[in-house]
């Protein structure tokens, strides 16, 4: 008897784990996914023990110069390998180039081209290897051409063209075979203002209709204000991931500065600091505002409240003055110190 | 949008049933690629100055003759081709040609930067080396052959053309002309495969094939046994006139064209084998190079 319940115990210990791995595989194949993914070139660390779950929308990776960002979507690619840890796209591992990139498409910084080509020549030749028939071949790069509004400049060779220009066929020939997953290294580099608008649209767009979009950028305002989530890297590190109002909370901490522009300011001043959280209040240049940095802002916004209330001050505004994507960030550097 | 995602999924789909079909179309858009800029590039140029050389020095030659009896005599010119066309033409030109077109092939990509280009398409990477490969085998015989060709045409056809005639179109002409095109078919297969994996391993593969090159021109020294370990033995082993290598070569049994091409083009197959295995696990970072 006691055996029987050991063997059905096992059975039913083997089934759950079973049950398990299954749901595991379902969500690797909806999510990029690395697991425990570390890169070296030698003895010098590209990133190291990242975790991440991507789900569709679009994702910036932001951090300054060598702190892995590039590298991430290398990995992601497979132009890299990784030292340690395991990578997979939608399911499928980088290393399978011939299954990956029906998926993925790359615009990545590297700025040249095959050499003669035109900008149609050059989306074209990359379809061909899909093995899309001629007819398909053509309609395609239309599109592509026509979504980064290239089509007049189609036939000129590459050479020939602006940064922004070369900058936007890169990106047509990333989106031609409409991947699933698009990954862009800083794909608002060298484009004029009128034309980031018209990219930052595209990708929205691209995003709204289901597609996972992974934006690198030192432009912390564009990626503050097209970013489903934000992945902040630092020396290689992971060191927030989420999203970016998310990612302000979780820094506990460190205090949250609002600035609320009132009547009497200094009246104010005098009050916040019968809380304990407050740490520091500072009148506005104009003498119209207050900046306080708190580390318990719900219990702030209470005492405002009490304040108002009280008749005794008129408010005007009050806004978070660091909850942006650049507070954030310098914050998390500055205090993690890259590990 | 998702109609376009069905066609490429279509096409997906098609290619798990017929790799074959879809691994011969991507082999033909990489030739159709590669062949332009093997032609057309600006490193294409070199390639062109040393397929003319022979072919301009014979003209020279022609308009103004040494005088050695050899040359003024039309059965003494088939030795003559033979000691040019192992001296100048398959040690030097089609060698260094060789070398230059098939390192080349990635190597010329990772300094252009543009390799990343077919490593973010869905090609399998050894497809991408058969396609390379190809492209450049089909550059260096038509442009080898075409030397071995004119040079042929240019030793004998200006000062005897009426022999040279009966001798090509009725004679045993004919046949050493198909022989030696064949020979050089062959060195490019050979030095090709050598040096698409040397451009592959190699940063700076200049040295490696100086190194080679050393080797190849030695091999009238070696002993039998090392004297297998090259591409030239097998190559001198089919020549229609054998080359007298002078008094301090060690001589050795020629081995049979049953035996040297196929091992040739095992050996060939053997290296583009690696050469696959390595492109599977190769990285992209263009940092140093």
């Amino acid at each position: 008897m006691t055996t029987t319940m050991e063997e059905a115990a096992a059975t039913t210990t083997a089934a759950t784990t079973a049950t398990r791995t299954a749901t595991a595989d379902r969500t690797a194949e909806k999510m990029i996914v690395f697991e425990d993914v570390s890169k070296f070139y030698g003895e010098i660390l590209g990133v190291n023990r990242v975790n991440l779950s991507i789900a569709p929308g679009i994702t910036s990776l932001v951090g300054p110069n060598g702190s892995g960002k590039t590298t991430l979507m290398n990995l992601m690619t497979g132009l890299l390998k990784p030292t340690r840890g395991r990578i997979s796209v939608l399911g499928t591992s980088p290393d399978q180039p011939e299954e990956l990139f029906r998926k993925v498409g790359y615009c990545a910084q590297f700025d040249s081209f095959p050499r003669g080509a035109t900008g149609r020549e050059f989306i074209e030749f990359y379809l061909r290897t899909h093995g899309a028939s001629r007819r398909a071949l053509e309609n395609l790069t239309h599109q592509a051409l026509e979504r980064v509004s290239m089509l007049d400049a189609a036939d000129r060779k590459v050479a020939g063209y602006s940064k922004g220009m070369r900058q936007r066929i890169r990106l047509a020939q990333s989106i031609a075979h409409n991947p699933a997953v698009l990954i862009l290294d800083e794909p608002l580099n060298g484009l004029d203002p009128m034309a980031r608008a018209e990219i930052i649209r595209l990708f929205r767009q691209l995003a709204a209709e289901g597609l996972y979009l992974i934006i690198s950028s030192h432009i912390l305002h564009e990626v503050d204000m097209m970013s489903d989530s934000v992945v902040l890297l630092n020396n290689g590190y992971v060191v927030a991931e989420g999203n970016v109002h998310g990612v302000r909370d979780e820094i506990e901490e460190h205090p949250m500065q609002i600035l609320i522009r009132c009547d009497r300011p200094q009246l104010l001043a005098a009050r916040v600091f019968e809380q304990d959280g407050v740490v520091e209040a500072r009148l506005h240049d104009d003498k119209q505002g207050l900046f306080v940095k708190t580390r318990r802002p719900d219990e702030f916004y209470l005492l405002l409240n009490r304040v108002v209330l009280d008749g005794d001050l008129k408010v005007e505004s009050v806004a978070p003055a660091d909850d942006d994507l650049n507070a954030v960030y310098q914050y998390l550097i500055s205090s993690d110190g890259g590990r | 949008m998702s109609s376009h995602i069905d066609s490429a999924g279509a096409t997906a789909a098609a290619t798990r049933t017929l790799p074959w079909g879809l691994w011969a179309q991507q082999t033909l858009g990489i030739l159709r690629l590669e062949l332009r800029k093997n032609f057309l590039s600006r490193r294409a140029l070199l390639i062109y100055l040393l397929a003319g050389l022979p072919v301009f020095m014979l003209f020279l030659l022609a308009i103004l003759p040494p005088d050695f009896d050899d040359w003024r005599n039309f059965s003494g010119l088939s030795e003559v081709f033979s000691m040019i066309y192992n001296t100048l033409i398959l040690r030097a030109v089609v060698f260094f040609g060789c070398a230059w077109i098939f390192m080349n092939l990635f190597r010329g990509e990772v300094v252009d930067r543009s390799l990343h280009y077919y490593f973010l398409s869905p090609i399998r990477r050894e497809v991408l080396v058969v396609g390379k490969y190809l492209s450049g085998l089909v550059t260096a015989i038509v442009l080898f052959g075409l030397t071995t060709l004119l040079s042929l045409f240019m030793l004998y056809f200006p000062r005897f053309s009426a022999e040279s005639t009966r001798y090509f179109f009725e004679g045993a002409g004919g046949k050493q002309a198909l022989i030696y095109l064949g020979i050089t078919t062959l060195a490019v297969i050979g030095y090709g495969a050598i040096f698409l994996i040397v451009g592959l391993f190699f940063r700076n593969p200049i040295i490696p094939a100086l190194l080679i090159y050393g080797w190849e021109w030695i091999n009238f020294l070696l002993p039998p046994l090392f004297k297998k370990v090259s591409v030239i033995h097998y190559l001198h082993s089919l020549m229609p006139v054998p080359m007298n290598d002078g008094p301090f070569a060690v001589m050795a049994e020629p081995t049979p064209a049953w035996l040297s091409v196929p091992s040739l083009l095992v050996f060939t197959l053997i290296v583009l084998a690696l050469a696959g295995y390595h492109t599977r696990r190769m990285e992209i970072s263009y940092v140093g190079d």
